[in-house]
């Protein structure tokens, strides 16, 4: 599976448009009820984004990943700032291209696929891997 | 003692280009200037290969793709986002920061107890904007902002040095400006430095030494601040809040030349346009308008700068008066005969739409100022559409958008711009 960068997002540069619903000053009668309550909209960014300054958005291209839930065409979240563990799936570049695989330290170092079709990456000497971060989450898109 | 830090991208333009590029990790990349003229920006080996700064693009074209080079248009939405980024960052580790340039910030470190703690803080800095955003630092620490600027150049010439320089210690500092020559001195320009030159100055150690009142006497309190702060006596303070924008401008450089004024008017005047909208979209109102043209700086024969300013009654944000005063400039300032190769308008001497200096000599009534301002609305608001309206001394089309061939995608502001992977 390779990888296309897409974009980034931070909270203040995200489209306002998300989900917001103002109540609008009641200029007659009774004052609205719910003012009391008003609170800010549900913003995605403050679920899925702890470190603005550190979190790219990446494009998936192909279903070497589809069994743990990324699909072809996803958008990942990939923070930087994480330390990438046994276990994580992560981008990272191989060889001079972006690839997203579930990362393997031991027994050696191996870039897994999480779909039959495709065999575990074991990383040769010689070979230049660079994990760019980790990937927090995956966002597929149905319509 | 108190420290500074001075943070400074390393080739930044380039550095941002390779970010989501790993296969360029090696390859020599230069980021060229608008218009796709000069070259601004080279990785370290597009340095190697002697590609010089500012060097007109089309003269090493040919030896520098030949050689693998590889080349971007400016994308300055990737480099403001990747700027934004590491400002962040750094916002998050200081309490006071100055922003100094889109590369480079200068850093408080009033909570690093000595010159130990800043050098590991300098590391930490370096290796955390490395990771979170891919981008290259190196950092120079000195209690002064003019050593801070000899640190980082020290960072920058030692290899080996982890990309942090301390200068804190008198000897290591004299040891230093004393192969460090003036003209690499922060604030210290080329025609001071040649004046310097002819009294014997050449080394920072030797304008150090230099007794401060004959400083002041013979050149500036400026050269005499830089003085005391190459002796460690801080004197330029960290400016934490950035003043408004001072001036607009709109300039372009011609794909052809052009020496008839006839033809160069139009041109102006489409500047002046360009210029009148983006000051009403700032709410500023200015009251100096200056006009430059130029021939090529590599034409040797025949070289012509010409500039001026027309100072206006009261400031205004219409058109017409920035028209007025523009076509006047360009009618004084011209010259037959001149390949003319670039040309611009610079607005200056803003005050806010809001706070109206009314002239004594030119007393519009409220009711004529209403319809001015309306009017303009009205033709923003129509060149807005598809519908365009045009002043009558202008050439009748929107200026042409800058040339970029070669621009990269916008990675990290756009949702549709994907790069071109296999």
């Amino acid at each position: 599976m390779t990888i296309n960068y897409l974009g980034s997002i931070s909270a203040n540069d995200l489209p306002a448009t998300f989900t917001k619903f103002f109540v609008e000053p009641v200029s007659v009668g009774f004052p609205s009820p719910a003012n009391d309550y008003l609170e800010s909209p549900i913003d995605l960014n403050q679920y899925l984004i702890k470190n603005g300054a550190a979190t790219f958005l990446v494009r998936v291209s192909g279903d070497s990943m589809l069994d743990a839930n990324i699909a072809d065409q996803a958008i990942l979240i990939v923070d930087r700032s994480l330390k990438p563990k046994h276990g994580s799936i992560v981008v990272a570049s191989l060889d001079g291209d972006f690839v997203c695989k579930r990362l393997q330290l031991k027994p050696r170092l191996c870039l897994l696929p999480e779909n039959s079709k495709y065999k575990p990456i074991y990383i040769q000497h010689g070979q230049d891997l660079d994990i760019m971060g980790t990937v927090t989450a995956a966002i597929n898109k149905f319509e | 003692m108190r420290l500074l830090a001075l943070v400074d991208c390393d080739n930044f333009y380039a550095s941002c280009e390779r970010v989501f590029r790993p296969d360029l990790k090696q390859v020599p990349i230069v980021v060229l200037s608008n218009n796709d003229g000069c070259v601004i920006a080279r990785s370290k080996e597009a340095k190697a290969m002697g590609i010089k700064m500012g060097i007109p693009w089309f003269k090493v074209k040919k030896s520098y793709l030949a050689q693998g080079g590889k080349v971007f248009s400016s994308n300055f939405a990737l480099y403001g986002d990747l700027s934004k980024r590491v400002m962040s960052i750094l916002e998050g580790m200081v309490k006071k920061i100055e922003v100094y340039s889109i590369d480079e910030a200068f850093l408080d470190l009033q909570h690093v107890q000595n010159i130990n703690h800043a050098h590991e803080f300098g590391i930490y800095c370096r290796n955390t904007i490395r990771q979170w955003v891919g981008i290259p630092v190196r950092i120079g620490i000195a209690p002064t902002k003019t050593l801070t600027k000899v640190a980082s150049h020290v960072a920058k010439n030692t290899s080996g040095g982890m990309g942090v320089c301390c200068l804190s210690d008198q000897k290591d500092i004299a040891r230093i400006l004393k192969t460090l020559p003036i003209k690499e001195i922060w604030g210290i320009g080329h025609n001071l430095s040649r004046q310097l030159n002819q009294l014997g100055i050449y080394s920072a150690y030797e304008l150090m030494q230099m007794d401060i009142r004959l400083i002041r006497k013979k050149f500036s309190v400026v050269l005499e601040r830089t003085v005391r702060e190459l002796r460690g006596e801080s004197c330029i303070q960290i400016e934490d809040h950035c003043d408004p924008k001072k001036q607009i401008v709109v300039s372009r450089s011609f794909r052809g030349r052009i020496e008839n004024l006839s033809a160069l008017k139009p041109l102006i005047s489409n500047f002046a346009v360009r210029a009148g909208e983006k000051l009403r979209q700032e709410k500023q109102k200015c009251s100096q308008v200056s006009v430059f043209i130029s021939t090529s700086r590599f034409n040797q024969q025949l070289q012509y700068r010409g500039f001026d300013s027309f100072q206006l009654p009261c400031p205004v944000d219409d058109t017409r008066s920035i028209l007025m005063g523009a076509n006047k400039i360009l009618n004084t300032i011209f010259r037959k005969g001149y390949p003319y190769a670039k040309a611009g308008i610079l607005l200056s001497h803003f005050s806010h739409s809001t706070f109206l200096q009314k002239s004594l000599f030119e007393a519009k009534d409220q009711r004529h100022l209403k319809q001015d301002t309306n009017l303009m609305q009205t033709i923003d608001a129509l060149n807005d559409t598809q519908t365009q309206v045009y002043y009558a001394s202008q050439y009748p089309a929107r200026l042409s958008p800058i040339q970029k061939d070669m621009v990269s995608p916008k990675y990290t502001t756009n949702w549709w711009e994907l790069p071109t992977t296999k």
